[in-house]
Order: C-alpha cells, then structure tokens, then sequence
C-alpha cells in the first residue's frame, strides 16, 4: 500500500515522464490543497447530476480567453489599422487558442494544457466546418430566393415568413410533446394521431402562404425568347433536361451498380478483385474525364450532343458511387440470413431475391438517391456531352439540351447583373433538390437500419 | 387426409422414373418425403408403416405398428402437402436423388413383421458420416470423424470451443460450400446416398438437411407467417394450404399459441427464444429428414432453453436431429447419443474420441478425457 | 473407430475429395447477369483508357510527348500542345487545398469521433455527407461571389505577414490577388474536406475501444489517447484519406473555372491571380475547339486520367489495407 502512493507521487511530481492527468485529480494534490471547502456540498442523492470532464474553472479560463482574444484583436486593428475581418478573426483566433493553453498551463500541468490546446483547435475545426456549410447555404438562399418570388413589400415578407416559422414550430412543438408521451408509455390513439394531423395541416397552410407567391413564369419558362437585359424567363428547359437526363442516368446505372455489389459481395466471383479495383479507380475518375470519354466514343463520332449522351456520362459518374454503397449496406446485412436462406433448399438466387433484396431494400434506394444527388449536380460531364440550349428540347435523343448546372453555367459566363441573378435563383432549386434527395435518402435509410434491427 | 383417424397402410408403388414422390397423389398418404435405400450390414433398414411424423409419441414407449388413434392427433391441424420444389428434383433419371423411395420399400412387409415396427427404423433421416476430415485453406480442422446419426435420436455434439464440432455439423449440410478454400474428403450418407456424390445438388441437400443456426435470425423483411412459409418460396415448393402449414410448424415448434394472433407482425417483434423457435418453425416447414442445431439455445436465457429443449424432445419423433452444444447437462437432458470431440495438441485437427449413448457418456466412459471433460475437469 | 471402412468396404483416403458444384439453372443465370453487370464496370474503363489514349495521339505526336508534358504554350494553330505549366498549376491548387483541408477535415474527424455530444454525432455525419453532396457548382459560385474577397484580405495578410516564405513572394507589389491559385486551393479545400474526413473518421473508428479505454484508465488525457492510440490504428487509413483527397483535388473542374483566370505558365506564386488545371482547360475551350484541338484537349485529359489513377489506387490500396487490418 505504502509502496503504491510512493509510486503514484512520483508520477505525479514527474512531468516529463507524459502521464496524463485529470482535471479534478490534479486540482486538489498538485496545486490546491482543499482548505476553502472542507466538507463536500451537501447534493441531494435524487437529484441526478452528470460527471462533467470541464470544472468552474476551466469554464472561467474559456471566457476568458475568448474575451481578451476579442479586445486583443479589436485594439490591434484599432491601432494597425487594418479593416478586414478575417484578419480581425486571424488574431483574435490566435490569442484564444494561446490564451486557452497558457492559462491550463498555469494552473495545471503540461500535459492537461496539451489537451486542451488539442481540445480548442478541434472545436474550433468543428465549428468552422458546421459555419462554412451553414454560411454556403444561408448565401445561396439570399442571393438567389429573390427571383423565386414575386416582389414584395418588405412587411409582407416579414408576415409570410413568420407564419411559415410559426407554423413549423407547432408541428415541431406538438411532435416533440406528444412523442415523449409516447416513448414514456402513456400515449393513447389521439397521441399517435395528432402529431400527423398537426403536421399535415400545418404543411398544407404553409403551402398555402408561400405557393401565391412563387415566381411560377421562372418555372414554366424557357429562356430562348428572353434577350441577356430582358425580364422574365425561367429554367423549364433545364428542368427537362435534368428530369430526362438523370432518369436516363438512374435507369442505367442503379440496375449495374446494384448487380454489380451483387457480384462483388454475394458471388465474390473470379472477376470480384479487379472489378472492386476498377470501381475503385471509377470513383476516383475526374467527372471531366466521364464527360470526355462519352464525347469521344459517342458525340464526336457523328452523333452529335444530346441528352441521352449525358445520361451515360453521368451513369458512368453514379455506378461507383451507387456500387460503393450498396455493397456497404450488403455487408451489414447478417450472414446468418443468407445461411438460413441456404439451409432451407433454396438455391442461389433465390436467397439473394427473396432474402438479402428485401432486406437491404431500404438501403439499396438510399446508395440511389444518393447516387442521384451526387449526378444531378454535376455539370462538366454534361457540358461535354449535352452541350446546353435556351430552348425547350423534349427529345433527349438528338440536338443539344441544357439542365440546371448547365443553365447556371452558361449564365454566370454572361457580364450582366440579371443574367447572374438568374443563375442564383436557379442555384437556389439546384440546391433544394439536392437538399431534399439527400434528405429523403437518409430518412429511408434510417427506417431501413432500424427495421433490419427490429428496433 | 383428415386426423384422427390413422392413415392406412401405404401403397408401396414403385415410383415412376424419375423417381420422385408425387405427394400430391390424391391418394397418397401424408407422408414425409422419405426415402429408403438398402443399406450395408449390420443395419438394414426395415420398413414399417409410416405414422404420422408429427404425432405426438412420448419416446420411451413406441407405439405399436398399427397405431391406434392417439390422442394429441386430434389437435394436429391436417396436414398440407408440399410439393418438392421442381429445381431440387434431379432431370437425370440415374442420378442418385434423396427423393427416391427405390425398390427397398417393396420388399418391406416382411421385414417389418420381422423387426416388429421398431419406431426408430421406420424414419428417414439416416445419416452417416464416414471417415470425414475438413479442412480450410489446406490446414486440417477435423480428421478422419465417422458417426452414425439414426432417425428418431437426437445425438448431441459436445466439446470444448474449437475442436471442431460446428464445422463437423456445417459438413453435414455442405454449408462449407459457401467459405473458399473449403476441402473435404470421406462421405456423408443421407439414406445411403452420399450427399457430396456427383451430380448432387447442395440445395437439394439441404432442403433434406434443415439447419438452425446459434443466433434466432427470421428474415427481418417478412411476418411470422411468411417467415415459416420463407422456406416454401425459396426452395421453389408450393403448398396448397399455407395457414394449415404455418399452424402446424408453429404448433411442431410450440410456438403457435404465442403468435396465433400476430401473425402478420414482423419476425423480429418476437423474443430470443421466440424468434428461435420461429425458425425451427421455419425449417419445419420443408419437412427435412434431418435437423441440425448449432449451439440454438447459447444465446438465450434459461426458460426459453427449457422450451427449446422440450421442443427438440417432441420434434425428435419424427425427424433426426443432430445438436451441437457446449452445455453438459443440455447435452444428457436433450440427446440419445453423443461423440465427443476434441483436439488433443494445439494446432492439430479436431477428431471424435468417444461417441456412444448418452448414458454411457455419461456414466461410464471408456476414454478417460471424455470422462475429465463430461466432469467437467477442463474445457 | 476412425478406421471404419465406408459402407462398401473400401478405407477412404484422407485426401481432399473433389466436389462437383452443380449449380441449378437459375443459379447459373443469377451469377451470369451480376458478371456482366460487373464485366460493364471493367468494359468502361478499359474503353476510356483505349479511346482517349487513340484520340489524344494525334496531338501528342504532332507536339512530341516531351513537349507535350513539359511545355507551357497552347497554340493550336501552330499545333502546339503544352501542358506541363497546367500540370503544375493543377497540382498547386491541389496541394494548396490539401494544406488548408487537411487539419480541418482530421479535426472534424476526431471531433465528430471523439469529442461531439454523442446525441449531435448521427447530425454531424450527415452534415459531412451532405457538403460531400452538393455540387461543386454551387461551391464555385459561392467561392465566387461570397469567398473572393474576404480571402484577398487574407492574401494580403499573407503577404505581408509571412513573405519570407517564397509562395507567399509577390513578383510586383501592386498585383492582383483575386483569382489566384490560394483562393481556387481554398475553395477546393472545402470540397475535399468531406472525403477526407468521412474516410478517416470510418478508420478511426475502428480503432478497438478497450484499447482507448485502457489508455484513458492508465490516466491518460483525451489528447494522449489520440495520440497514442488512435492515431497510431489510423495512420495508414489518414494517409489514404488525404490521397483520396488530393485525387480529387487534381479532378475538380467547375469551381476552379469559376473562381480562376487561366494561365499557361506554372504559377508558383500562389497568392497572385492567374492559375490554372487540366480540367479547367478542358472546360474552358472545349466550346470553341475545332479539329486537332479536340485532341489536344482529349490528351490533356487523358494526362489528367492518368495521373488520378495511380494517386486513386494509391489511395485506395492503403485505405483498404488499413481496413482490413482494423
């Protein structure tokens, strides 16, 4: 016993030695004897409280911190006079990040002033990753909402939108509530029915304040008849484009792709290596170079762009990406089912169709959607091989045809001030749809996981 | 068709070639898909009537050769008729098939009379293993292992962790078909026919030869009913009665008076051991000769043990059930016979050292390791 | 007991036995389908290596594969075809992208792994996936119109803070430092993040949790774990992630077009305007191209296929190496 705390002080005494320590260990044996607070506080045994690995303390060196990183900043501009705000954020960033390590260094010991440095900058890595998607997303929206609707008096706006916020936050709200009943065992038949009903009615009123006033000509429009200084125009002729395009895409590659994880991953067949290497290199392939190949064995061999031309481009693009997935959702489906399919008599395929299939099937339209999500942005393959048009081509065989990232790439090369505001509005439903295949994709692919779980 | 009354004696004709039951005969019997083919000395393989499989006969007393109407018949839900899948019936008239009933079971009247309906001898589902070694990726895991499974027993595969009893029980269905690097030589005789002989097809194989695995796995993507028909659709058979056959492998696997009312709910509502019996349930339902259990009970709680237990009591009238088990008192509550495995050096193949009834085992062994390992001394 | 003779006398041999694998017909037919479904996957590749290779021959046998790969001129009429200087540009942006992206992207890694609120970690995996999965149009114009400026503060900044560093160098002071090689590397740094940090994450997650758990109850913090045990699983699978990135980077078209002027020369002042790639090349005058400059842009990209390819495999080989040994 006396040879173990002999040990353990040394440790202790020794830094170099790279032993780390905790917080609330370190506090009361190396620095700070306990003589403020000789009895521990009296905490009620019902009240459950949770074990936090940040004290009072290293809560005050944050803010800390944070504020003398500000007023550093602040006062070296002031007397540098320097304006941008990235160089504010540079320094002030800085400081924080020493101000953070200098201090649990002061405190503690060197090795819990590693961590928190470590600590810091991972946040802060967090933080800028969640800003710059939030920060795109909220910059798209503003730039481009405007030519989604029509103009409006500003108090209009103000009262549409908050109706619309209102009434999302009731559906969430009465789901919320009624859902904690419900996981708490106490609903009833109107718990389970309300949060639908809510929610139903609240997207049909918020349909209802945002549809009157929707752009509906940018919609139903083309843009042919439309000169570079005009009003109007819209992006129906891309909105063809990319309807045909992609389903061209989808119905080529999701039956190859999914065949093909089929292959590597149920028959592990004497092609299985280099087909996995070969998928591999495909996800890697450059979208330009799947646009190029296309141009060279199909458009520039007399047949000429057109749509369909585009469709395999991008289906070259989504059979890797779709292949990938699937195989990773088959290699979660348990072995078990294939061999009780097997000890049943069923051959093969069977057991593939009528086991594995059905099981992966949520899965298997999620590594789709995504797929789709992933061509439908895509604009050098389509350039390569669609071309782009301002006219509505429903004939995705022969002649040129535009889609959305084309439309938006054609116009942001135009110098005038409409052209571009076009392209953001147009960006705008890029961005929707992507937003809402993506989040369709994962909604499936949840209830699949869950369902294959039996939870 | 309809119980209580005992079927008659069945019509011995001689199938036509190809040899394959045709169950759906009207005037066939509802028998088992069973097949008899002359075995070597010393056990020759009488014949007697067939009693309906799935009667519920206590074990130590056998019935008499014409049963009288029994009891528990009366609950038994008639039987529906399977029709063996067209994809497991072999196109090759002189190919050796499990389906076949061959010349044997003309000559059977008199050996019947001979043996005196010995219960046990009347079933399909003989299997024989002889000589068999395996190996994986050219390393030896069993070597030269012979055992003889009779019907109507249920014989227990004991031994410690990885000496082999698993993969001795997945050759028994040629399940290693499915790993690469996967070898094999000696024989295994379902009925007389080896099951790894050319020209035999490994889902026929195992449509004769069930298997239950350690883990309860219904298909997640199917109710309870179309989990126990699963077997049905994958193996290309049809019933013309699928609620009669749902009812009937729940009630085999004493499972139905669980789910009579959740039938259309999701496999994976159930319980460990529910779902455990949902897929004894499940292999039941191709009616297999043999029944092959790996471990089924290792991943449930004690109750749902004793009904799995009970349930392999009751299911070993009619068909052959062979378990692998690392429990010792499962092992002596469950089996008629045991072999028990093991791998005397680190590195060396697996081989069965002492196989024989389970009383004897148990009590008296001849090899002193089975009697350390049955003692619980190692392992 | 083992020496029993099979059933028609004879001891069987104890040798491997052949076993006939009778598949049904509809096995036959299954297995046949899903190999030509994955023969297409090897019959496109082999088509792209082929045809591109046969197109771009003329152009390179008109400059001279050295030229070709070396020089900086682009003169089609003259038939000259040089994309050494592209080539450098390309792989200063890529690298310029990697510098910014990686310890963002390894950060949000070990933050979505290690640090996150368990409740906010299915969030922010999602949000991973969801940068992954917006065009790198939208990323483009967003470099364009929102980061361009802001980010010529920066160069600034960089310039006149750290030009003891030669990239950071200005050939004049007075020089433009929009739609430089910093800005393009900086947007392409935020594409890139979401695969690097999607395919690291994946590997170190996979890291034994009993073996954080020792190094935490050995009194370890939560840096000296990662450092000592999570990095050290995940070394092989980080490096993988980070080629993967870097692939990527080298391919990426439309936002470099977006926010570059293009040059031929190598650029090696990152922070001044005038960059270039491959695949802005080849978007940039694919419109206008007549005749033998089809091929030279074809040879360009047959030059960018393949110098993705190998960094790909690369990649992938120690991706997956790390995978299976985790």
């Amino acid at each position: 016993m006396t040879v173990e705390l002999e040990r353990t002080d040394t440790i202790w005494l020794d830094e170099s030695a790279d032993v780390a320590e905790v917080d609330e260990v370190v506090e009361p044996v190396v620095e700070r004897p306990i003589v403020d607070d000789p009895e521990p506080p009296a905490s009620d045994p019902d009240v459950p409280f949770r074990p936090s690995a940040l004290g009072p303390s290293d809560r005050l060196e944050f803010v800390l911190s944070a504020v003398s990183a500000l007023a550093f900043a602040w006062a070296l501009c002031l007397v540098m006079d320097w304006s941008a705000p990235l160089t504010f954020a540079i320094w002030a960033i800085i400081w924080f990040v020493t101000g953070t390590y200098v201090t649990a260094r002061a405190r503690t010991s060197k090795v819990v002033a590693m961590d928190r440095l470590v600590t810091t900058l991972i946040w802060l890595s967090g933080a800028f990753a969640v800003g710059v998607l939030g920060w795109m997303i909220v910059f798209v929206l503003i730039e481009g909402i405007g030519g989604l609707v029509d103009d409006l008096p500003t108090s209009e706006w103000v009262a549409r939108l908050g109706a619309v916020t209102l009434m999302v936050a009731v559906a969430v709200v009465v789901r919320w509530r009624l859902g904690r009943r419900e996981a708490a065992g106490t609903g009833t038949a109107l718990t389970r029915l309300l949060p639908r009903v809510v929610g139903a009615a609240c997207a049909v009123g918020a349909m209802l304040v945002i549809l009157p006033v929707v752009n509906t000509e940018f919609f139903t429009s083309d843009i042919a008849e439309v000169g570079p200084l005009d009003e109007g125009g819209g992006i129906y002729h891309a909105l063809i484009g990319t309807l045909e395009q992609i389903s061209i895409a989808t119905v080529i590659s999701v039956p190859i792709a999914i065949l093909t994880a089929i292959y590597l991953h149920e028959i592990k067949g004497r092609l299985a290596v280099p087909v996995r290497f070969i998928v591999d290199a495909m996800s890697g392939l450059p979208s330009i170079v799947a646009g190029l190949i296309v141009f060279t064995v199909w458009v520039n061999t007399g047949r000429g762009f057109s749509g369909a031309s585009a469709g395999v481009a991008l289906a070259i693009i989504m059979i890797p990406i779709v292949t990938r997935t699937a195989e990773e959702i088959l290699r979660t489906i348990d072995n078990g089912l294939r061999e009780s399919a097997l000890a049943l008599g069923a051959p093969q395929w069977r057991s593939v169709v009528q086991v594995v299939l059905p099981t992966a099937r949520a899965g298997l339209i999620t590594a789709s959607i995504l797929g789709v999500a992933r061509a439908i942005g895509e604009t050098a393959p389509v350039l390569l091989t669609a071309f782009g048009s301002a006219v509505t081509n429903y004939n995705p065989f022969s002649a040129p045809q535009s889609d959305l990232p084309l439309f938006i790439w054609g116009l942001l090369r135009e110098p005038n001030e409409a052209q571009i505001a076009r392209a953001w509005s147009a960006a705008v439903v890029l961005l929707l749809l992507v937003l809402v295949l993506f989040i369709t994709a994962r909604v499936i692919g949840e209830r699949g996981a869950r369902k294959r779980t039996g939870r | 068709m309809n119980a209580p009354t005992p079927p008659p004696p069945p019509p011995y004709a001689p199938p036509p070639v190809p040899p394959v039951v045709d169950l759906t005969a009207p005037a066939a019997p509802p028998v088992e898909p069973w097949a008899e083919v002359p075995h070597p000395p010393p056990v020759a393989p009488p014949i007697a009537p067939p009693v309906e499989p799935w009667a519920d006969v206590p074990p130590v007393a056998p019935p008499p050769v014409a049963p009288t109407p029994a009891e528990p018949w009366a609950e038994v839900p008639p039987v529906p008729v399977v029709t063996p899948p067209a994809e497991a019936q072999v196109d090759d008239p002189t190919a050796p098939s499990l389906w076949a009933e061959p010349a044997a079971a003309t000559e059977a009247p008199e050996e019947r009379a001979r043996v005196g309906g010995i219960r046990d001898d009347q079933l399909p589902g003989r299997l024989d293993v002889h000589q068999l070694s395996q190996w994986f990726n050219k390393r030896k895991v069993l070597e030269r292992c012979s055992l003889s499974m009779e019907p109507g027993e249920v014989t227990a595969l004991i031994g410690p962790s990885g000496c082999g009893k698993s993969t001795f029980l997945r050759a028994l269905n040629r399940m290693h078909e499915l790993v690469p690097g996967a070898e094999l030589s000696g024989q295994v005789l379902l009925n007389g026919v080896d099951i790894y002989g050319v020209d035999m097809s490994p889902t026929e194989v195992r449509l004769r030869i069930g298997m239950v695995f350690q883990k309860p796995n219904p298909f997640p993507a199917m109710s309870i009913a179309d989990n126990v028909l699963a077997g049905l659709g994958l193996s290309g058979s049809k019933t013309d009665d699928p609620e009669g056959l749902v009812e009937q492998c729940l009630r085999r696997a004493g499972l139905w008076a669980e789910v009579k009312d959740r039938l259309n709910e999701s496999g994976m509502s159930l319980s460990g051991g529910q779902q455990q019996r949902l897929c004894i349930a499940r292999s039941l339902a191709v009616h297999p000769d043999v029944l092959l259990m790996d471990e089924p009970c290792s991943a449930l709680d004690p109750i749902s043990t004793r009904v799995i237990e009970e349930t392999i009591r009751e299911l070993c009238h009619d068909i052959t059930i062979v378990i692998v088990t690392h429990n010792m008192q499962q092992a002596q509550r469950v089996s008629d016979q045991c072999a028990f495995f093991l791998v005397e050096t680190l590195g060396e193949p697996g081989r069965i050292v002492e196989n024989g009834p389970t009383e004897r085992m148990f009590d008296n062994p001849s090899d002193p390791r089975t009697l350390d390992y049955v003692n619980g001394r190692f392992g | 007991m083992p020496d029993a003779p099979a059933p028609d006398g004879a001891v069987l041999e104890d040798v491997p036995r052949p076993i006939v694998q009778s598949r049904t017909f509809g096995d036959r037919v299954f297995r046949g389908i899903s190999a030509g479904a994955a023969a297409t996957c090897l019959l496109i590749m082999f088509t792209t290596g082929v045809f591109l290779t046969w197109k771009a021959f003329p152009a390179i046998s008109a400059t001279g594969p050295i030229d070709f790969l070396t020089g900086d001129t682009w003169q089609p009429d003259d038939e000259a075809f040089g994309v050494g200087g592209l080539l450098v540009n390309t792989i200063m942006i890529a690298i310029t992208a990697l510098v910014i992206g990686v310890p963002v992207a390894l950060g949000l890694a070990l933050f979505i792994n290690e640090y996150s609120p368990a409740k906010m970690r299915p969030l922010l995996t999602g949000g991973v996936d969801l940068l992954a999965a917006i065009p790198s149009l939208i990323f483009g114009m967003w470099g364009l119109f929102a980061l361009s400026e802001p980010l010529s503060g920066v160069a600034e900044w960089l310039a006149s803070h750290l030009n003891a560093i030669p990239i950071f160098r200005l050939t004049e002071p007075d020089v433009a430092l929009t739609r430089s090689t910093f800005i393009a590397g900086f947007v392409v740094a935020i594409m890139i993040t979401p695969v690097i940090t999607s395919v690291s994450r994946d590997v170190m997650a996979q890291v034994p949790r009993v073996q954080c758990e020792g190094a935490l109850g050995l009194g370890g913090s939560r840096w000296g774990m990662i450092r000592d045990v999570v990095l050290p699983f995940g070394k092989s699978g980080i490096v993988g992630s980070i080629l993967l990135g870097f692939g990527r980077a080298l391919g990426e078209t439309i936002a470099v077009v977006l926010v570059i002027d293009l040059v031929f020369q190598p650029n090696l002042n990152i922070l001044e305007q005038g960059s270039g790639s491959i695949s802005a090349l080849i978007a940039t005058k694919f419109g206008e191209a007549q005749g033998l400059e089809i091929n030279g842009l074809i040879a360009a990209g047959l030059a960018l296929f393949i110098m993705t390819l190998i960094v790909n495999l690369i990649a992938r080989a120690i991706v997956n190496r790390s995978k299976l040994a985790g």
